[in-house]
């Protein structure tokens, strides 16, 4: 239907309509289908009752009586309004959400000013060096920290064998280990965006600031940073985002105790077998991330925009 | 001479930033590689020397079976994501602006930062939501991995491709149409020639983000199928292991040749398009 009612506004610029249509209608088609459809479906369950749904397969099946599934329908988003446990693990994923992304800015901004500010040559090494972690199995990358952060890993033998502590210092299990495993995972994800748009970045800007009497760091703040703030917000959104649902990082590094969003809608699916509170926790989560998904579409077009 | 100063302190932090945010992202990593060496049972004790431990992989059947059921899964869902993605990256570079392209374009971009876990999530609530109305997918497996890693592969494709269809020059296109190419034709001919190295370098990384892939398998996979990432999930869940560290390394070692592979041929293309430019 939706694909149909585009055709009057295809032009035959390029391709025949026939040809435009195909092109269009199935990435299109594939898409609701498998990306669109899906989130409908979530509300649907997050809506239905707990009760029908503890044996986990049955609990779709049985959608046929709709008063009760009116009657509770709000049940899951009370629960996790009631439950502190829920609402301390949004705010806590919201929080380290925030602090990682900020730690990615603080440490990727200077990285992708020096390689905007490098040779030709060494730029496209650099990017290539920058890039290579991030096609590097994710999995692995946070494991190589399991390694470190140990009581008996490699950094606390390395301080006790300096001499500089006396007991091994508790890293692994901690909101510490989380951090240092988001920074290092999400860091080419802010660097990348930063990096190009400081290459962008017109040097006469910079001359004529500095022509003027402006002094670098006065420069730096009233020119660059300014000019930079769509690279930045990319970056940050592609950091913050995935961050707030992240589950192989807490669960890997942050030890039992950590309370992320993520991880719960894990444990509520796989180990409570829970499928509506684990469904009402992705909506309330989508809900929380609407603001922030905007904005980086925003960024993203605009960037599209400049490009054509 | 204050300018001067400050100038250089400046970018010499910049730098000094650059340099150990690389070795920040390289050390663990390297470190992780020379401890696949380690004779020794107790991960955090050096015994020496020794390639024992790629050689107790070599028998172990679980991590093959995953390794072949991984290789699988990405090979299929990288070649239906370029398709999927090339598609949608000509509608996001050449049509002209329209709802269905907007909407597209949403869709398309909006897995790039969407949490593993309700994409995986949600494709297998529709999943078995499916089975219930229409009668498939029967039973969870490579099947539906692999509809769930096309659908969010296809959004890198996309970004990856259509820059490229960007930059690209289009008179060459309008060329062969006004020649009498068929669109077609000057899709296959013309254009697919100029963007070949961006197809190729969007289906490297939509192999290896399929490859590499844990939380949306976990969701969408059943009993049948267990991919590599399911199975060091699984063992590293217990804690660091030799076996797991010669597994890295060798992921490791498979990811940056690939990375090095599709970086050399789009800078050799790039060189190429760059003469080619002078000489005309």
């Amino acid at each position: 239907m939706k694909t149909l009612a585009l055709k009057p506004t295809l032009t035959p610029s390029l391709t025949l309509p026939n040809g435009r249509l195909w092109t269009i209608g199935v990435p299109y088609l594939w898409l609701l289908l498998f990306f669109a459809l899906p989130f409908l479906i979530v509300l649907k369950i997050s809506l239905s009752s707990m009760a029908i749904a503890i044996p986990p397969y049955e609990a779709l099946f049985s959608f046929t009586d709709e008063v009760m599934e009116i009657s509770l329908n709000l049940g899951n988003f009370l629960l996790l309004l009631d439950d502190s446990l829920y609402v301390s693990a949004y705010l806590n994923s919201l929080q380290v959400a925030f602090f990682s992304t900020l730690g990615c800015l603080l440490i990727g901004y200077p990285m992708a000013y020096a390689m905007a500010r490098s040779t030709p040559r060494q730029q496209t090494i650099l990017l290539l060096l920058i890039m290579l972690p991030s096609w590097t199995s994710f999995l692995i990358r946070v494991y190589a920290w399991m390694g470190l952060l140990s009581d008996t890993g490699l950094i606390n033998n390395f301080l006790l064998w300096l001499g500089l502590i006396d007991s091994p210092l508790r890293m692994m299990n901690t909101n510490f280990a989380v951090y240092i495993g988001i920074i290092y995972g999400y860091l080419p994800f802010m660097v990348l965006p930063l990096y190009a748009n400081l290459v962008k970045l017109d040097p006469s800007l910079l001359e004529a600031a500095s022509d003027l009497g402006s002094r670098s760091l006065h420069t730096f703040w009233t020119v660059t940073l300014p000019l930079s703030k769509g690279g930045i917000i990319a970056g940050s959104m592609l950091v913050f985002i995935p961050t707030v649902g992240e589950f192989v990082i807490p669960e890997l590094l942050g030890g039992p105790n950590s309370l992320m969003i993520g991880k719960i809608l894990w444990q509520e699916f796989f180990n409570n077998r829970d499928w509506p509170v684990a469904s009402a926790l992705a909506i309330v989560m989508l809900l929380l991330l609407i603001i922030p998904i905007a904005l980086f579409h925003r960024y993203q077009s605009r960037q599209m925009e400049a490009e054509s | 001479m204050r300018k001067l100063s400050s100038r250089g302190l400046r970018l010499s932090f910049s730098k000094v930033m650059l340099w150990a945010g690389l070795a920040f992202l390289y050390v663990p990593m390297l470190i992780l590689v020379i401890y696949s060496f380690n004779a020794s049972k107790l991960v955090t004790v050096w015994g020496g020397w020794s390639a024992k431990w790629y050689g107790a992989l070599l028998e172990n059947e679980q991590i093959l079976d995953a390794v072949s059921t991984s290789l699988k899964i990405a090979f299929f869902s990288a070649s239906m994501s370029l398709i999927l993605g090339t598609m949608a990256a000509f509608v996001m570079a050449r049509f002209r602006h329209s709802w269905g392209k907007m909407t597209l374009s949403n869709m398309i971009s909006a897995p790039l930062v969407m949490p593993d876990v309700i994409i995986g999530l949600s494709l297998l609530l529709l999943f078995v939501h499916m089975a219930d109305t229409i009668g498939w997918p029967t039973d969870r497996g490579m099947t539906t991995v692999w509809i769930a890693h096309s659908t969010f592969c296809s959004a890198y494709v996309a970004v990856v491709v259509s820059s490229r269809l960007r930059e690209m020059d289009r008179s060459i296109e309008e060329a062969a149409l006004d020649l009498g190419a068929t669109p077609l034709q000057s899709f296959f001919l013309v254009t697919v020639p100029v963007i070949a190295p961006s197809l190729i370098a969007g289906w490297l990384l939509a192999f290896s983000l399929s490859l590499d892939d844990l939380v949306i398998a976990s969701f969408t996979s059943g009993p049948g199928a267990t991919t590599l990432p399911m199975v060091v999930f699984s063992s590293v869940r217990l804690g660091v292991s030799p076996q797991i560290n010669a597994l890295a390394t060798l992921i490791i070692l498979a990811v940056s040749t690939t990375a090095l592979l599709a970086w050399y041929l789009a800078r050799r293309s790039e060189k190429r398009q760059k003469l080619q430019m002078q000489e005309a």
